[in-house]
């Protein structure tokens, strides 16, 4: 017999399995869920939630799709938060300081509290990236904050009213698109393609018979 | 975290280590199966071959052909509405371009109808974004480097799809691979590069060139939230939690709008438009022959359900891919994705006995049966608490191989999805089984995104006939933006000669005839839009 525990959905008790996550407590329950899920693997930030354990003050917040239930803990879901995010021509901003005074400035306003990194259900270290992006130091930002799944966990508890997710997702595409070092072999292929220069070799490919591909096939040669 | 029989049985794997990587950095691993091999063990062991499993078609436009059993009963089910009771005169949403789906695909396809002048509404039913594409993990395949070609890469995809590939579709998936790099580079997609701009690139199972492009394992998501922003930064409209629940026609047999539910009210409304594009995604929530999936809850199928009832048919809908390393244990992400990438980079595929039993980068499909005939024939599986069996992916071979720090540089997400398990990978190695992973067949259509429907376009997973009867990795991503991007600009250039005609229903009404004279009675309604979940509680269970 599978142990079963207690646990609070929305302030209501309901008995489950112990090896359940969160998420499918919920579902255990009897709920179909529409909000508060998503890819169910950790990718997309559809369920943040927060709880409590019976007995402690401290509020957590994790995944639902991610995390174990517990013995005598209350569950609330935050599938929705609403976030600030600004509206930028990608081609016209350029990765210097200026533009995250003019779309985040609330970010100068931090506090240092770190709620946000306690917070975060990635584990990520949400303040220093911040850090980050005040200075303009984007590489940096971007890296950092790479894991985020954009729950809005972090400014949910934010002090400030930052937006961290989008500071981040802006730093990210401003360095994937202008602080990255260019590609050549890229751009050589795609210029080769352009003047058509790849066409000759897949009208031959396309022109051999189903024996014939097969046996290309079967004989290819593998990079190492 | 590992039961005591598993942590047995990874001391046979840890035995025989050190001769393995001692092979594999001298150039080795073991050889790969023949074509006949793989055909032996395809026709044993894929699921696509066992036939009680499939059902015939006996109605609409693949009448005859097989399809999974789930799939067959959905593409012949009741709709969820009466046409009657739909008011067509009242136009509650008008626009150009109607997306159905928001995730890659959709998204894509909206970016460049927008930016050929056409005005797009994206409805989705769940968030913008919550897709199977943010959960991609392992990469993007495109032929850019000297040593490749676009030639080369038609042929793996073909040879991958063991032929039955549509030629024009693969041709200009190989053809605007290159551009499509290039795309999401300037959009400001972080791809791992050297220091130089070179694209850090890796094979997956069945290349015979390294073209894997990556952002981390977190390729797809990156992907999907620069594309996502992109759509908002453009003010192009999207409307959440709101399903296509039937596609409207009109006068002419032209696709020219969908009935849309609004996933939380139940309100139905009547959206207009010149052209449609289903980009509407898989179908692993079907959960075909009791597989666990690892695709998105959204993932039901519904473009092909809405599509077929509309008159357009689909192309190779037998066929699925299980992607053969799926998570076996824990219980609490079975059926959850382990990227290729960790074969890609070293991981090799061992038995209970500690034995490498295969190439670790054969196509998915070969390397998923080679894995199920390891557990059920040679009983060589490692068993697991719920009954079904595993087999070892070796990855602390991998920080052996490229030094340490490799996997939370390369694969974090996988690490950290471990972690919170209590299980370091880096340390020690990880039980998989193939999982449900992709559609690989899908909605007929031409090189120029059109289905047999006229002004209903399809991208995306939706699609059939790209990758043959088995994708490649890293071919669904770039599938969706070649695809995505192309049903974009042609369902803009296709609006623009449009006038919008009399919309109907009268499908749907024939459809329920043809089910009717067909003999099919059903309580089944479709699309079926989310699927449902009690995990074995009995009180939903006994009903």
């Amino acid at each position: 017999m599978e142990k079963m525990i207690n646990i609070y959905l929305y302030g209501k008790k309901y008995e489950v399995p112990a090896s359940l996550t969160i998420m499918g407590a919920m579902e255990y329950a009897g709920y179909q869920l529409v909000r508060g899920v998503g890819c169910r693997c950790g990718f997309c930030g559809a369920c943040a939630t927060i709880y409590r354990i019976k007995g402690q003050t401290e509020l957590k917040t994790c995944l639902a799709c991610q995390t174990q239930v517990e013995d005598n803990m209350y569950v609330a879901t935050l599938p929705f938060f609403p976030l600030v995010k600004k509206v930028y021509d990608i081609e016209k901003v350029s990765p210097t300081e200026q533009i995250m005074m003019q779309l985040y400035p609330e970010i100068y306003a931090c506090v240092g509290c770190n709620a946000c990194t306690k917070a975060c259900t990635q584990g990520l270290n949400v303040m220093q990236y911040i850090a980050y992006a005040q200075r303009g130091e984007y590489e940096k930002c971007a890296e950092e904050s790479f894991d985020c799944v954009m729950c809005g966990v972090c400014s949910a508890r934010c002090p400030a009213g930052i937006t961290h997710p989008q500071v981040g997702l802006l730093a990210r595409r401003l360095t994937g698109k202008y602080l990255a070092p260019e590609t050549k072999h890229l751009l050589d292929r795609v210029a080769e393609i352009g003047r058509g220069d790849c066409e000759a070799a897949l009208a031959d490919i396309m022109s051999k018979t189903a024996e014939e591909l097969k046996e290309m096939y079967n004989n290819r040669t593998f990079e190492k | 975290m590992f039961t005591k029989e598993m942590l047995d049985s990874i001391k046979k794997v840890e035995a025989t280590r050190e001769e393995r990587l001692a092979k594999v950095l001298a150039g080795e691993n073991p050889r790969r199966m023949t074509a006949e091999e793989k055909e032996q063990v395809l026709a044993a062991f894929h699921p696509d071959h066992i036939k009680s499993q499939f059902a015939e078609l006996k109605i609409g436009p693949n009448k005859g052909e097989r399809v999974p059993l789930e799939l067959a009963e959905i593409l012949q089910a009741n709709s969820r509405i009466n046409p009657a009771d739909i008011d067509l005169s009242r136009t509650d949403l008008e626009t150009d371009v109607l997306i159905i789906g928001g995730g890659g695909a959709g998204s894509a396809a909206a970016i460049m109808a927008n930016e050929n002048g056409a005005k797009v509404t994206i409805v989705t039913k769940l968030r913008h974004g919550d897709a199977n594409t943010m959960m991609a993990e392992g990469g993007i395949q495109a032929a850019d480097k000297p040593n490749d070609s676009p030639a080369q890469h038609y042929l793996d995809v073909m040879g991958g799809g063991h032929f039955k590939n549509v030629p024009e579709l693969v041709y200009k998936l190989v053809h605007d691979g290159p551009e499509c790099i290039q795309w999401l580079n300037d959009l400001g997609v972080m791809f791992d590069k050297e220091a130089d701009g070179t694209m850090v690139t890796t094979h997956g199972g069945g290349t015979s060139r390294k073209r894997m492009h990556a952002a981390k394992d977190y390729s797809g998501a990156e992907i999907m939230r620069v594309l996502r922003d992109e759509v908002v930064n453009r003010g192009i409209e999207v409307i959440d939690f709101t399903a296509a629940i039937e596609l409207i026609k009109d006068e002419q047999g032209r696709a020219t709008g969908a009935v849309l539910m609004n996933m939380e009210t139940k309100e139905l409304l009547v959206a207009r438009a010149k052209t449609v594009v289903i980009a509407t995604g898989g179908a692993g929530r079907m959960h075909y022959q009791g597989f666990p999936t690892s695709n998105h809850y959204g993932a039901t199928a519904d473009g092909l359900v809405l599509a077929y009832r509309a008159g357009a048919p689909l192309l190779y809908a037998y066929t699925l891919q299980y992607h053969p390393t799926g998570v076996a244990y824990p219980t609490q992400i079975f059926g959850a994705l382990v990227t290729e990438k960790v074969r890609s980079i070293g991981a090799q595929l061992i038995n209970a006995e500690g034995e490498a039993f295969m190439n670790p980068l054969e196509t998915r499909d070969v390397s998923a049966a080679s894995i199920i005939r390891e557990c059920k024939e040679r009983g060589k599986g490692v068993p697991t608490p719920d009954g079904g069996f595993g087999i070892w992916l070796d990855s602390p071979m991998i920080e052996r191989i490229h030094g340490e720090g490799t996997i939370e540089k390369r694969i974090p997400a996988m690490m950290r999805m471990y972690l919170k398990y209590g299980i370091d990978m880096r340390k020690q190695p990880i039980l998989i089984y193939p999982t449900l992973h992709y559609q690989n067949g899908g909605i007929k259509i031409a090189a120029n995104g059109m289905s047999d429907v006229e002004n209903l376009f399809v991208a995306g997973e939706a699609v059939g006939g790209i990758h043959g009867e088995n994708r490649l990795m890293g071919n669904s991503l770039l599938d969706i933006i070649v695809f995505g991007r192309n049903a974009g600009v042609q369902a803009a250039a296709a609006a623009k000669k449009t006038t919008l005609g009399t919309p109907t229903l009268a499908h749907v009404d024939a459809f329920a005839a043809e089910m009717k004279k067909a003999g099919i009675q059903t309580d089944k309604c479709s699309p079926i839009l989310l699927p449902r979940y009690t995990h074995g509680n009995p009180r939903f269970e006994a009903k």
